[in-house]
C-alpha cells in the first residue's frame, strides 16, 4: 500500500502504508523518544498532530496489553486509545515482547490511524527544524495527482493554532478514581489528561475527581472537599481557552493547593496575565535537560509543548526552571501561595521518571507544608 | 584547582583492556591541558598516541606497578591523580597506591570518584551489600575467600551458577557451572585471577537480558544516563565477547526507565564522580531485574558508547573530575546545548567482536564468561539490517553474514552444533540454520537470543533466497537498504550489478540529538535507507586516510598511532583530513580530533562511495596496516589517486613471487622457497634444501597457518592433520635458516632512506610481533648492519617507494630478506619513540612534501639512538582457555610494551615488567627445555642459581637445577612456591599441563631461551644497580650511553 505525506509547504514524501487507510490532517511535529511510542501514540497533547519518530525502528515491541494495570490504570498507555491523526517512521518492525498483544499495524489498523514508514525522518525533522512547524495531511491508499492536491489544497487551509483540540479530549462528565487507600482528595480540571499524571497521583493517595475542562474547579474542590487542584496537560492553543483562563484566576484567588503539568502551567501563566508564545518547532521529547533555580540541580525531563511562558510577562508567577538548551521557562510557582507548575511532564511517560519528585512536591503543598518551597 | 596531575595508562593491550584506554586517557589528557593543568603520563604501551608530548606533558614509559609509580610520584610530586582513564589496571593500581599510603605521604589527591566508592564497586562482598543498603535489587549471591566456601554457597544458592571474580579483567576467571563437578573444576583457576583472593558465586540467570547504562554524575548529584547498550546476547556471554546494540531494543519504556533508574541508584550509592558503566539482567518475561555490577571508571562500553552517541564520556569525566557540574559543561557537538542531556539517536549501531581463536591450538571456542575476543567493530545504519550486515563485514574474516559461508554445502547438524557451542559471530550460524529450515522459535529456545534479533536474520535470509529466485530492481533496492554490499548481490543474482540500476547511497551526520538542532558535526556514516544528504560537498584541498579497521592478532593499536599522528602532519600542512576507520575502541575514530570522520566500512565498494562523494585530491592506503594496504591496487585500478608508494609497487611487495623476482634481480639474498601443489612436491623441496622447513599453507584444516618442521615425519603429519595441499590449495615452503632475526622501519621519499635498525632477541622463527625486540642492536656485526641498510636503500629506489616501509631480514654469515612492507609497521611507534623522531612526519614529509628533511639523496641514514629501547609482547594466554603457550613463526601476542634506559639490562628489565603478570622472582624459578635449547637455558639456570634462586626444572629436561616432576611442578605452582617459569620451544606432548597451570595461575612464564638468558643477566644487573625512572624527553634531551657494546660505539660515531 501506498502512502503519502504532504506539507504545506508542498514537500510530498511518498512511502510504504501502514494502518489504516485513508487522509488524516494534522501539524505535523517530530518527538525524539526513542522508547515509548505506545505512550506516544496515546498521549491526548497530540491530538491534531501528526507524529513523526526521529528514530527510526518502530514497533520493535508490539502493543503492551491494555490489562497491565495499576490502581485501574493501564501502565503502558496514556489513554485508551491512539490520539495521533497519523504516524510517520522510517521502519516498521516485527515485535517481539511478552506484554505485546498486537503488532504496531494491527494497533493502527483497529484504531482507524494512518501509518507511513519508509520515511526519512530524519530529513523530515531537519525540514521542520528550519521551517517551523507545519500543517499536514497523511494519505493512505492509491491516490491520483489530482487528488493528492486537492489534498495539499485542504491543508493550506487548516490552522492548528485556532482549533480548540482541548473539546476533543475533555471528558463530557466527571470521572472519579479511587485507589485502595486514599486519604486525599484532588479535583483534576482534565484538558486531556495522560494516566501517567493519573499513575503518579494515585500513587501518592489520592483519590481524583476528573472534572471536563469547562467546569468550575473551584466550585468541584469545594463540592467535592477536595484538598487541592490539579491543572492538565493538554492539546493545542491554551489563549483559545478563555473560560479555563478564568477559572484559573478563580483557583489563583481562591489559594487552593494548586499544580499545573505543560497546558496547565500555560492556562496559569496567562491567569496571571501573562503571554505565551508558539515555539518554531517545538519541545518533544524525553531527553531535555533542565535547571531548578532555587535548588541549582539539573536533570533531564520529558518535554512535550508547542507553546512557552514568556518570563518577561509573568505577573505575580516566579520562573521556577528554565531549558538548559534554550534556557525558555519550564517551570514557574506563586511565590505567597501554594501554587506550582512544570511545562515539562514530571511523569514522564514515556521517559525519565527524575522528576517524579515535583508531586511529592504538591503533597507536601497540600499538606500545608509552605515552608517547602 | 590542581596544577599537576598524574594520570595512569592502561599498559599493553591484552584481551579485556585494549585501545579504549587510549581514547579515554587522550580525552582526558586533553580536558585537563584546556584547564591549563601539567599531565604526567604513566604507561608503558609504546603503541599508544597517548604516550607522547603532544598530549602529555611528560610521558613515562614505566611499568604499571607501585613501585614505578611512587618513584614517579616522588619525582614529580603531581597534586591530583587520575584512576579512571587507563581500565582495571589503573584502577587496581591506584587502590594499591592509596593503600600503601604512598597518595596521602606525598598528598596526591584522587581526582573524580573516591577511593571508597571504587572499593564499593570493585570489591564483590562490598558491592553487595552497598546495594542491598540501598534497596537496589541484586541476584541470590556469596562471596568467597576460598573453594570450600565457594562450593557450599552454590550449594546453597542452588546450580547453575555464574562464578565472578573480584578486582579483576575481561571477566578472568569467571565461569558457569551446572552442577558440583564443573564448579569443582575451575574454581581455583578463578582464584588465581583475583588480585585480592575473592570470588563471587551467583544464581546464573540463564536466558535473561543484559542491559547496560553508561551514568554520568556530577559533584553536586546530577545524573545523566548517557546510552543505553542492549546485548544480542543472553546473560553469560562476557559484555565484551557479547554483539552489543545500541540504543536498546527490546525494552518498553517501563522497562527502559524501571533500569535507567536503577543505574542512576548505583551510580548515586557509590559516590560517582565521573562516569561508571552498570550491567543489569532483566527477566524476558516480566520486569523483574537484577543489579550485576558496576564499574566506575571508562571501560570498553564507554568508549563504545561515546562513539555511539557522540557524547565524549572520558572528555565529560574528566571535567566532572576536576569540579565541574554537568550544567556547566556544554554538548560539544552543538556547542551552545548542554552536556546535561541524553543523546537521542537517529541511527542504530551494531558491535560485534572480533575472535582469533583458531591461532591457539586447543583454545575453547565456546563463547562464555570470559572474554576470549580482540578486538571489536561498529557498525551504524539507519536500521538494524545494513547494520549487522556492515558490522559482519567489517570484522574482516573475509566472509559476510550471508556469503561464502552461508552457502557452503554443510548439514543441518553441523550448523546446530556451532549454535548449541554458542561459537563467535552468531548470525553467521543462525542465517544458515534458518536458510536450513531451523525455526526462529527453536534457535531462540537453544540460544536465548530475542526473536526480535532472530526476525532481522530472518528477513535478510528471505530477501537472499528471494535474490536468487527473482531479483527485480525493487528487491535490489530493498537489498541495498538493508546492507546487502555489490559483491553479495552479484553472488546472490550470479550477474554484474551494474546491469541493474543501483540506488543511491547518503551520507548522514551522527548529531547526538536525532537533527533537533543545527549541528555542525564531522562525525559521518553512509546508508542507502534515506532520501538525502546531510552534509554538501566541499571543495577543498582534501585528503582520505584509511584506518586500520579491526583489531586483530597483528593489528592493535600502533596502526591506529600511525593513522593519527599521519593524519596529524598532513592537517598541519592545510589539508582537511577525512579519516575512514570504524574501530570504536580507537582515538582516530574520536569525532572531536578529525576535520572529518567516516564510521564505515573499509572495503573497496565504500571507499570509492567516499572518494566519489569527497573528491579528496588523494587516499593514503599505508598508515592503516594491512586491511587498508590491500586495497591500494584495487584503488588504483579504479582512478583513485593513491598518495605515497604507488599500488603496482605494493602489489610486487605482497606478492610473493614478483618479489622474489625482484630480489633475484636486484642480487639480494632470500631463504629458498616454493610454491608446492602436492605432498611430493613438498617433501622434495624439503629433500633438496634440507631440514628444517617453513611451510604456509593456504587452507588450515585446524591449528596453526605457519609451521616449521624439523624433519619428514613432522613434515608429513602436519600436511595431512593441520593443512591441505592441492593444486587448488597450493603451500609455500621455504628453507628455515637458523639465525638472528633483525628489521629496519624506515621512510623513503624515492631517493633517500632514513631509518631504525632493530635487533631481536629471540631466535628467527618466532614472529616479529612476538619478539622482544632491541633498539640499538647489541649481536648484529657492523658488517651485517651496512648490509641490510644498503638492502633497504636498494629496494626503496628500486620500487620507488615513498612514504614508510619496513624489512624483515634474517642474518647469520648472510643477510637475507623475509619480508618487505610497503606500509607502516607494528613497531614504528616504537621505533619512533626509541629515537624521539616521529616517522609519520618523516611520512608526510616525503609524501606532500616530497623531500626528507633529514638525510642524504642516495644514502641510507640511521636515526641515532639516545638510550636502549627495549619492546616487550603482551599475550593474553590466560584468557585463551585451553591454548598452549608458545613461540612460533605465527603471531600470537595482543598487545606490546616497551621501556628505555642508559643500559640494556634496565631497558629490558622495565619492559619485561611492564608486561602483565611478569613480576620480580623473590625466591624460586622452574626452567626445563628440551632439544636443541637446553644449552642456554642450563647457562641461565647456572646465572640464577648464582643470584641464590632456588632453580627447579622437570625431570629429564636440564641437569642443572632440582629436578622435579611434572605433577610436582603444577603442585608446587598451585601453592604459590614458584615464582616464574622458563622455557623454550614446543613441547606440547610433554608440557602442556605445565605451561598452561602457569598461565592459568598468572605464574609469569618466558618462551624463549635468549630471552631466558638475557633476563637473567638483567636480573643480576638489578642487584647491583637501581632502575631508571626517566621522562621520555630526559633521554631526547641527551645521548648518555655508558657501556656501550663497541658495534654501537661505532654506529654513533659514523653518525
Amino acid at each position: 500500500m501506498k502512502a503519502y505525506l504532504l506539507l504545506e509547504d508542498g514537500t510530498v514524501v511518498e512511502g510504504k502504508g501502514f494502518g489504516a487507510d485513508g487522509v488524516k490532517f494534522g501539524e505535523v511535529v517530530f518527538t525524539t523518544a526513542m522508547v515509548g511510542y505506545p505512550e506516544s501514540l496515546t498521549d491526548p497533547s497530540y491530538k491534531g498532530q501528526i507524529l513523526v519518530m526521529t528514530y527510526p525502528l518502530i514497533g520493535n515491541y508490539g502493543v503492551p496489553s491494555k490489562e497491565i494495570k495499576e490502581n485501574g490504570i493501564p501502565l503502558h498507555y496514556e489513554s485508551d486509545k491512539i490520539q495521533v491523526e497519523g504516524y510517520v517512521i522510517s521502519k516498521l518492525m516485527r515485535p517481539s515482547h511478552w506484554a505485546s498483544e498486537m503488532s504496531l499495524d494491527e494497533w493502527l489498523k483497529k484504531e482507524g490511524i494512518p501509518g507511513i514508514e519508509g520515511v526519512d525522518t530524519r530529513a523530515l525533522v531537519k525540514k521542520i527544524r528550519e521551517k517551523g512547524v507545519m500543517m499536514g495531511a497523511l494519505a493512505v491508499g492509491d491516490y491520483e495527482k489530482e487528488e493528492l492536491e486537492r489534498i495539499m489544497r485542504k491543508v493550506r487551509k487548516l490552522s492548528y493554532d485556532e482549533a480548540n483540540f482541548v473539546d476533543k479530549v475533555t471528558p463530557k462528565e466527571i470521572i472519579i478514581h479511587e485507589p485502595k487507600k486514599a486519604d486525599k482528595t484532588v479535583v483534576v480540571v482534565d484538558c486531556g489528561i495522560k494516566y501517567g499524571i493519573l499513575r503518579e497521583v494515585l500513587k501518592r493517595g489520592f483519590k481524583v475527581i476528573r472534572i471536563p475542562y469547562t467546569y468550575d474547579p473551584v466550585k468541584a474542590f469545594e463540592e467535592f472537599n477536595a484538598d487541592g487542584i490539579f491543572l492538565s496537560n493538554g492539546p493545542g492553543n491554551p489563549a483559545l481557552l478563555k473560560t479555563l483562563i478564568e477559572n484559573a484566576k478563580a483557583i489563583i484567588e481562591y489559594n487552593a493547593p494548586t499544580m499545573g503539568i505543560c497546558l496547565g502551567s500555560q492556562i496559569l501563566a496567562l491567569a496571571d496575565g501573562g503571554e505565551v508564545y508558539k515555539l518554531k518547532y517545538g519541545h518533544r521529547g524525553i531527553n531535555k535537560p533542565v535547571k531548578d533555580l532555587k535548588t541549582g540541580k539539573a536533570f533531564v525531563t520529558t518535554q512535550n509543548h508547542g507553546y512557552a511562558v514568556k518570563p518577561e510577562s509573568l505577573n505575580e508567577f516566579k520562573v521556577w526552571m528554565i531549558n538548559l538548551d534554550d534556557k525558555s521557562v519550564e517551570g514557574i510557582y506563586h511565590p505567597n501561595k501554594p501554587i506550582i507548575a512544570t511545562q515539562f511532564h514530571p511523569e514522564a511517560s514515556p521517559g525519565p521518571l527524575d522528576s517524579t519528585w515535583v508531586f511529592d512536591l504538591f503533597v507536601k503543598l497540600i499538606k500545608g507544608d509552605a515552608h517547602v518551597f | 584547582m590542581f596544577s599537576k596531575v598524574l594520570i595512569l595508562g592502561s599498559g599493553a593491550i591484552k584481551i579485556g583492556e585494549a585501545a579504549e584506554f587510549d581514547y579515554s586517557g587522550s580525552q582526558a589528557l586533553k580536558a585537563l591541558k584546556e584547564e591549563g593543568i601539567e599531565t604526567i603520563l604513566v604507561n608503558p604501551n609504546v603503541a599508544t598516541i597517548q604516550t607522547s608530548h603532544e598530549m602529555a606533558d611528560k610521558v613515562y614509559l614505566l611499568p604499571l606497578d607501585v613501585k614505578f609509580v611512587e618513584e614517579v610520584i616522588k619525582k614529580e610530586r603531581p597534586d591530583g591523580i587520575l584512576l579512571g582513564f587507563g581500565g582495571q589496571s589503573a584502577l587496581s593500581l591506584g587502590v594499591a597506591l592509596y593503600e600503601s599510603g604512598i597518595l596521602d605521604k606525598y598528598s596526591v589527591k584522587v581526582l573524580g570518584t573516591p577511593i571508597e566508592g571504587i572499593k564499593k564497586a570493585l570489591d564483590r562482598e562490598r558491592f553487595r551489600e552497598t546495594m542491598i543498603k540501598a534497596g537496589l535489587p541484586i541476584p541470590p549471591s556469596g562471596a568467597a575467600k576460598s573453594a570450600e566456601e565457594a562450593i557450599e554457597i552454590a550449594e546453597k544458592i542452588g546450580f547453575p551458577v555464574i562464578v565472578r571474580v573480584s578486582f579483576n579483567l575481561g571477566g578472568r576467571g569467571s565461569f558457569v557451572a551446572w552442577n558440583k563437578e564443573e564448579f569443582e573444576n575451575y574454581i581455583i583457576r578463578a582464584f588465581a585471577q583475583s588480585e585480592i583472593g575473592e570470588v563471587l558465586v551467583e544464581k546464573y540467570l540463564y536466558h535473561w537480558k543484559e542491559i547496560e547504562f553508561e551514568v554520568v554524575r556530577d559533584k553536586n548529584g546530577n545524573a545523566v544516563a548517557v546510552a543505553c547498550l542492549e546485548n544480542f546476547d543472553p546473560m553469560g556471554v562476557h559484555t565484551g565477547d557479547s554483539i552489543v546494540v545500541a540504543p536498546s531494543q527490546t525494552l518498553t519504556n517501563r522497562e527502559y526507565q524501571i533500569l535507567r533508574s536503577a543505574a542512576i541508584k548505583v551510580a548515586e550509592a557509590i559516590g560517582l564522580v565521573g562516569e561508571c558503566n552498570v550491567q543489569l539482567a532483566l527477566n524476558p518475561k516480566s520486569e523483574e531485574f537484577y543489579i550485576i555490577e558496576t564499574n566506575p571508571r571508562m571501560s570498553r562500553s564507554s568508549a563504545l558508547a561515546s562513539k555511539v552517541t557522540g557524547y565524549p564520556l572520558a572528555y565529560i569525566a574528566a571535567k566532572l573530575a576536576l569540579g565541574y557540574t554537568l550544567d556547566e559543561l556544554l554538548n560539544g557537538v552543538t556547542g551552545v546545548t548542554t552536556a546535561a542531556f541524553e543523546p537521542s539517536l537517529d541511527y542504530v549501531v551494531v558491535k560485534v567482536p572480533r575472535w582469533d581463536l583458531e591461532k591457539f591450538e586447543n583454545a575453547n571456542k565456546r563463547i562464555n564468561s570470559e572474554m576470549k575476543s580482540i578486538g571489536e567493530v561498529m557498525a551504524i545504519g539507519r536500521n538494524l539490517h545494513e547494520a549487522f550486515q556492515k558490522a559482519i563485514r567489517m570484522v574482516d574474516i573475509g566472509d559476510e553474514l550471508i556469503g561464502e559461508y552461508y552457502e557452503k554445502d554443510e548439514s543441518l547438524e553441523e550448523v546446530m552444533k556451532r549454535i548449541r557451542n554458542y561459537e563467535p559471530y552468531m548470525p553467521m550460524h543462525i542465517a544458515k540454520a534458518l536458510k536450513l529450515g531451523v525455526s526462529v522459535d527453536e534457535i531462540y529456545e537453544i540460544t536465548g537470543i530475542d526473536r526480535f534479533y532472530l526476525y532481522i536474520i530472518e528477513d535478510l535470509v528471505r530477501v537472499a533466497e528471494e535474490l536468487k529466485r527473482n531479483p527485480t530492481e525493487e528487491l535490489i533496492s530493498e537489498a541495498k537498504k538493508l546492507g546487502f554490499s555489490d559483491k553479495q548481490i552479484e553472488r546472490l543474482v550470479d550477474k554484474k550489478l551494474n546491469e541493474f540500476k543501483k540506488p543511491k547511497i547518503f551520507v548522514k551526520q551522527i548529531d547526538t540529538l536525532a537533527g533537533e538542532f543545527p549541528a555542525k558535526t564531522n562525525y559521518l556514516y553512509m546508508t542507502y535507507d534515506a532520501q538525502e544528504n546531510d552534509i554538501p560537498h566541499m571543495e577543498k584541498p582534501k585528503v582520505l586516510v584509511l584506518g586500520a579497521g579491526v583489531f586483530r592478532i597483528g593489528v592493535s593499536v600502533e596502526f591506529d598511532w600511525a593513522v593519527v599522528n599521519f593524519a596529524n602532519s598532513a592537517k598541519k600542512r592545510g589539508y582537511e583530513v577525512i579519516v575512514l576507520n570504524y574501530n570504536p575502541e580507537t582515538v582516530s575514530t574520536d569525532w572531536d580530533i578529525n576535520d572529518k570522520l567516516y564510521f564505515e566500512e573499509i572495503t573497496l565498494e565504500r571507499v570509492l562511495d567516499i572518494y566519489n562523494f569527497e573528491k579528496p585530491e588523494g587516499v593514503i592506503a599505508f598508515a592503516g596496516g594491512q586491511l587498508a594496504n590491500s586495497l591500494a591496487k584495487k584503488l588504483e585500478q579504479n582512478g583513485v589517486r593513491l598518495l605515497g608508494t604507488r599500488g603496482t609497487s605494493v602489489d610486487v611487495a605482497e606478492n610473493r613471487a614478483k618479489f622474489s623476482k625482484l630480489l633475484e634481480d636486484l642480487g639480494i639474498k632470500q631463504p629458498p622457497w616454493t610454491t608446492a601443489r602436492s605432498v611430493k612436491e613438498v617433501l622434495k623441496f624439503a629433500e633438496e634444501v634440507g631440514y628444517p622447513v617453513m611451510i604456509r599453507p593456504s587452507y588450515v584444516l585446524s591449528g596453526t597457518a605457519m609451521k616449521v618442521a624439523y624433519n619428514e615425519k613432522e613434515l608429513i603429519e602436519y600436511l595431512s592433520l593441520a593443512a591441505k595441499v592441492s593444486p587448488e590449495h597450493p603451500v609455500v615452503v621455504s628453507k628455515f635458516l637458523d639465525a638472528m632475526e633483525a628489521e629496519i622501519d624506515a621512510v623513503s621519499d624515492g631517493k633517500r632512506v632514513v631509518g631504525v635498525t632493530l635487533e631481536h632477541v629471540e631466535k628467527a622463527g618466532v614472529h616479529s610481533g612476538d619478539a622482544t625486540m632491541v633498539t640499538p642492536y647489541r649481536y648484529l656485526k657492523p658488517k651485517q648492519v651496512k648490509k641490510m641498510q644498503e638492502i633497504a636503500l636498494e629496494l626503496a629506489l628500486a620500487l620507488g617507494i615513498r612514504g614508510p616501509f619496513n624489512i624483515q631480514f634474517l642474518v647469520n654469515n648472510d643477510v637475507y630478506v623475509l619480508e618487505l612492507n610497503l606500509r607502516t609497521s607494528r613497531s614504528m611507534p616504537f621505533s619512533s619513540k626509541a629515537r624521539g623522531v616521529n616517522l609519520m612526519e618523516l611520512a608526510a614529509q616525503a609524501v606532500f612534501d616530497g623531500k626528507l628533511l633529514i638525510g642524504e639523496d642516495y644514502k641510507y641514514y640511521e636515526i641515532p639512538p639516545k638510550a636502549f629501547a627495549v619492546k616487550s609482547p603482551q599475550f593474553s594466554w590466560s584468557q585463551l582457555q585451553n591454548a598452549y603457550p608458545f613461540l612460533g613463526p605465527e603471531m600470537r601476542s595482543t598487545g606490546e610494551v616497551a621501556a628505555l634506559g642508559s643500559e640494556f639490562e634496565d631497558a629490558l628489565l622495565k619492559s619485561w615488567l611492564s608486561v602483565k603478570p611478569n613480576k620480580m622472582p623473590e625466591k624460586s624459578v622452574l626452567i626445563y627445555g628440551y632439544g636443541k635449547e637446553k644449552e642456554k637455558l642450563s647457562e641461565t639456570a647456572k646465572i640464577l642459581e648464582s643470584l641464590g634462586y632456588e632453580v627447579f626444572t622437570l625431570e629429564n629436561s636440564l641437569s642443572i637445577g632440582k629436578p622435579i616432576s611434572k605433577e610436582k611442578a603444577v603442585a608446587l605452582m598451585k601453592n604459590s612456591k614458584i615464582d616464574l617459569v622458563m622455557t623454550s620451544g614446543y613441547a606440547k606432548d610433554r608440557d602442556y599441563k605445565v605451561r598452561r597451570t602457569a598461565v592459568d595461575l598468572n605464574v609469569p612464564i618466558v618462551l624463549d631461551a635468549n630471552l631466558a638468558y638475557e633476563l637473567s643477566k638483567a636480573l643480576s644487573w638489578v642487584k647491583e644497580n637501581e632502575f631508571e625512572v626517566k621522562e621520555l624527553s630526559e633521554y631526547y634531551g641527551k645521548i648518555k650511553l655508558r657501556n656501550m657494546p663497541t658495534p654501537i660505539e661505532q654506529l654513533i660515531q659514523s653518525l
